[in-house]
């Protein structure tokens, strides 16, 4: 049993948002991840990672979006999370992830909050 | 409510950890527990999940799983999910809190399964042993 999990991009100049579709565990985490490395070889900086329908998500998978993060922080980018779960979101924050992404109701106000960043 | 138990016995194998979150949300649905609160059923549910396939004990491992609705004394209604590994067992005491901060500056990313399952769950027990660990989550409606 097993629900993979489907990315799809949409690219806007420096800023891309990247809309998951399915579970995140280990192999959707790799598969944000190849998407994101790609988008950040190709010049871009700041990424909506929209999670409208992902409904489930484990730690392999949180912690492969970690080391995404972390290599976006390198690169003095910026990521935002939005549509979250009720759950999704709860997690993420007791994680304290809040601190070093942005975690927006909708994609419109997470496009309007990496778009204001210098 | 009547007195409900399933069992349900999984191989430890990627993905199985979707099969038992099916049966902890027909529970959920069916006493009436609160969307947010199923899906935080199923959130720790899949984290206790991988935990016992990672320490499973053998290739083949299986893990057991039990739900439970029944009442508190007090007479809220509560699910009960226990999942038991044969695994070589830890001690809970020694599993350091993960820090974002730290894990961002380089090294292991995993470590994040116990946290989510103490705040996502009303009250959690963790019985290990070298001959496996059990764990008891439980949410109240």
């Amino acid at each position: 049993m097993n629900e993979s999990c489907r990315v799809e991009t949409v690219r806007d100049g420096d800023l891309a948002v990247v809309r998951t579709e399915g579970y995140i565990n280990r192999e959707g985490g790799e598969e944000i991840e190849r998407c994101i490395q790609t988008l950040l070889e190709g010049g871009v900086s700041r990424i909506v990672l929209n999670l409208e329908k992902t409904k489930i998500v484990n730690s392999i998978g949180i912690s492969i979006l970690i080391e995404v993060l972390e290599r976006m922080m390198e690169r003095k980018g910026a990521l935002a999370f939005c549509r979250l779960t009720p759950t999704i979101d709860k997690t993420f924050r007791i994680m304290g992830l809040a601190q070093y992404a942005g975690i927006h109701a909708t994609e419109e106000e997470a496009r309007s909050a990496l778009s204001a960043i210098a | 409510m009547a007195h409900k138990e399933v069992s349900l016995s999984i191989p430890s194998a990627p993905g199985m950890e979707l099969a038992a979150t099916a049966q902890a949300e027909a529970l959920g649905e069916a006493m009436r527990l609160s969307r947010d609160k199923i899906d935080e059923v199923k959130f720790a549910l899949v984290e206790a999940c991988i935990n016992a396939f990672e320490h499973a004990g053998q290739p083949a491992g299986r893990v057991d799983l039990r739900f439970r609705v029944s009442q508190r004394p007090g007479g809220a209604e509560m699910l009960e999910v226990t999942v038991a590994d044969r695994g070589k067992g830890f001690d809970p005491a020694r599993v350091e809190p993960p820090q974002l901060e730290q894990k961002l500056r380089g090294g292991n990313k995993r470590g994040w399964g116990l946290k989510f399952i103490q705040s996502l769950m009303d009250e959690v027990e963790i019985r290990s042993t070298e001959s496996g660990t059990t764990i008891v989550m439980r949410k109240y409606k």
